[in-house]
């Protein structure tokens, strides 16, 4: 056979196996990464969230309000937090994203609703994502529509019974009242693409000098760990702000997406997440030994970033431990800001506690950097 | 001598990865201002010894001084004042010559670099392709950039790890009559090789075979030491003698070179007998000759092997 030959052939699978089996990482990678992507992928992700943060405003206090949120909370879509008691601490808590939902229930609720005066009741929604919130709301009508029969039956003679409802819903929709998905994907996909370009850049910046045996010539300069890493992630900040700058452009003139807030704050804050992702990727090029293993570590590191962000699924629809996982991804914290300042215009101090959960990471990984970094061949 | 004398005084050193025993106990010195000849087999332990010795590995034990400062505690001591070569061409083949250059010279700070480096591309005759990648240079051109890169920064003690490996016969005399300028400038280099007429040209030699250093002097010391009596033979059917003759009384190795067998061994008289009764009585012309540097080292190799083995 000319062009096929099937002991030559076998020859190529034999080696292609024998190589496999000697990259452990690699091997482990096959065996590990699809259990552990799966379990964790698989019982995180949930596009029906439930248990919103849900604070209430509470004028009075009466046997209706009280059985209008135990309705609510039956529904399992919200978790009631605080009563507050103002319409600005209303503001603040879903600013900041404490809350999703802030339900007002106004002064004279009961006294109104017992007189058939229609009192309104203002559901206030943080409509950045509309994908969260969307099942929230439809399970809100229907509470509104079936809550207070069965209370306004044993007065049912101050009520018309063939009112459909004796109140009214007033749903305000804030920071995107049309619910436009875009203006929520798209300051989300800024921190996606900067994760994964600025990891798997760096990621390969290393373990390519290791690769191609120029290490050990700089190993054998003068030149210490923290040169080298910081030395090596600067050019790649600028091709970060680059892209960032690029994807606001487009996300301005293209998606139109609003922009509320200070434009030097999301730099400052895109720059911190450039800097966070820059570390990963430079302690993950110290680590592998070859370029490949590199790329599967660049990988195992984003796809959670993509997942467990928020980015992609809600992140209130996930259980506790994902959430704990995905607390530490920048990614996440991220998510929240930016979003925070280009559709609700936070400044410092709404964006502070999701600000150094990403400063605590970048400065924890880049110590692992120069830990791993190893200034001699042993 | 005193410490002050010697551009490398390495002490007791040991080095292991995993279970192998890489480097055994090597004690040695070199010299201010000569060219030390590195050799033995491959996977002897010459390059580990060689990191060792710039502080790119830590020794397990043993102790050692590089122009005067601990190669364990001082290493970035050692590293701004010492030129190492590595085996392999380990300069940047993505950037141009004069850019690979300015690198290494920006991370010695070395001073006045403009003009350092147009002087060393001067030198190199390589001026005109300053701008061409590393990576376009033929073997023979890479290994001058590479030894011109490491004494940028005006290195005292030069180590090179088998700087001529693959690299043609005109370019590699070259490379040696810049060695000598070199050492006649006070360098001291040490040089790892596998070529015999290279050996010849070091000032003095050290074998380490297995980790271990079997010998160390000048080639005429290293030749006596062994006590050797060389017998050349030539004549038609060598291959067969040869055959008969590795068998025979006396003899410790039998080599073939081009048209003749030099046959050695340490006890002259046995071999003496062997060689008449079946070289000289089957017609072959037997001689005594010097024995070369090259036997030595091959009579090295071969006991060394038979008392791992």
């Amino acid at each position: 056979m000319r062009y096929f030959n099937l002991s030559r052939w076998w020859s190529i699978v034999l080696k292609e196996f024998l190589q496999i089996r000697r990259d452990r990482l690699t091997l482990g990678m096959i065996g590990a990464l699809p259990i552990i992507q799966l379990t964790l992928f698989g019982f995180a992700i949930n596009t029906d969230p439930k248990h919103l943060k849900t604070d209430i405003v509470l004028a009075e206090q009466s046997e209706f309000t009280r059985s209008f949120i135990s309705a609510l909370r039956n529904t399992g879509y919200f978790d009631i937090e605080d009563a507050l008691s103002s319409q600005s601490e209303a503001d603040a808590a879903l600013a900041s994203g404490r809350a999703q939902f802030v339900i007002s229930f106004p002064n004279g609720f009961s006294a109104q609703l017992l007189k058939d005066q229609k009192p309104k009741v203002l559901v206030e929604v943080d409509a950045t994502d509309p994908t969260t919130t969307a099942n929230a709301l439809s399970a809100l009508n229907k509470v509104a529509q079936s809550a207070l029969k069965r209370d306004l039956n044993h007065v049912v003679h101050v009520v018309d019974s063939n009112s459909p409802y004796s109140y009214e819903l007033m749903i305000h929709k804030r920071y995107n009242p049309e619910g436009i998905t875009q203006y929520n994907i798209i300051p989300g996909l800024m921190g996606v693409i900067l994760s994964m370009t600025m990891v798997m850049m760096t990621s390969l910046s290393i373990t390519r000098e290791r690769e191609r045996g120029t290490l050990e010539n700089l190993l054998a300069m003068p030149v210490e760990a923290l040169e080298v890493i910081s030395g090596k992630i600067i050019p790649y900040i600028i091709v970060g702000l680059i892209q960032c700058t690029t994807i606001l452009l487009f996300a301005k003139l293209l998606f139109r997406v609003p922009f509320e807030g200070n434009m030097l704050t999301v730099y400052a804050v895109s720059l911190l997440l450039i800097l966070a992702n820059l570390m990963v990727g430079i302690t993950i090029s110290a680590l592998a030994r070859n370029q490949l293993q590199a790329m599967q570590m660049t990988f195992f590191y984003f796809l959670p970033s993509i997942l467990l962000s928020g980015f992609m699924f809600p992140f209130f629809g996930m259980p506790k431990w994902a959430q704990i996982i995905g607390n530490v991804l920048p990614l996440t914290h991220f998510n929240r800001v930016i979003r925070g300042i280009l559709l609700k215009g936070n400044g410092w101090v709404e964006i502070f506690p999701n600000v150094w959960p990403i400063m605590l990471f970048a400065l924890t990984v880049m110590l692992l950097g120069v830990f791993f970094y190893k200034n001699t061949m042993d | 001598m005193t410490t002050a004398d010697y551009a490398v005084t390495v002490e007791g050193l040991n080095k292991h990865f995993g279970a192998h025993h890489a480097v055994k106990n090597l004690s040695m010195q070199i010299r201010q201002g000569e060219i030390f000849g590195f050799l033995g087999p491959n996977g002897s332990g010459k390059t580990t010894s060689i990191r060792m010795m710039c502080g790119l590995l830590t020794p397990d034990s043993g102790s050692g001084t590089c122009l005067g400062y601990d190669i364990i505690r001082q290493r970035a001591e050692v590293k701004r004042r010492v030129g190492y070569m590595t085996q392999r061409f380990s300069y940047w083949e993505d950037l141009s010559i004069r850019e690979n250059l300015d690198f290494v010279a920006r991370l010695y700070q070395v001073p006045n670099r403009k003009a350092v480096v147009d002087e060393t591309l001067e030198e190199l005759q390589l001026t005109s392709r300053a701008k061409q990648l590393a990576g376009s240079l033929s073997g023979g051109w890479k290994q001058r950039l590479a030894l011109a890169a490491s004494l940028l920064h005006k290195p005292k003690l030069l180590l090179l790890d088998e700087p001529t490996a693959g690299v043609d016969p005109t370019a590699r005399r070259i490379f040696w009559e810049e060695l000598h300028q070199l050492a006649a400038k006070g360098i001291s280099i040490l040089v790892s090789t596998h070529y015999m007429d290279e050996a010849e040209r070091c000032h003095r030699l050290a074998y380490i075979s297995y980790g271990e250093l079997l010998c160390q002097g000048t080639s005429a010391e290293m030749i006596q030491q062994r006590q050797l009596t060389t017998w050349q033979i030539t004549g038609r059917h060598l291959v067969q003698l040869n055959r008969t003759l590795e068998a025979c009384p006396g003899v410790e190795q039998v080599v073939a070179f081009g048209t003749a067998l030099h046959v050695s061994g340490t006890q002259a008289e046995l071999l003496r007998d062997t060689v008449e009764q079946h070289a000289t009585r089957e017609g072959y012309d037997a001689k005594i000759i010097d024995t070369s540097l090259e036997d030595v080292f091959i009579n090295l190799m071969k006991t060394s092997e038979g008392a791992f083995n």
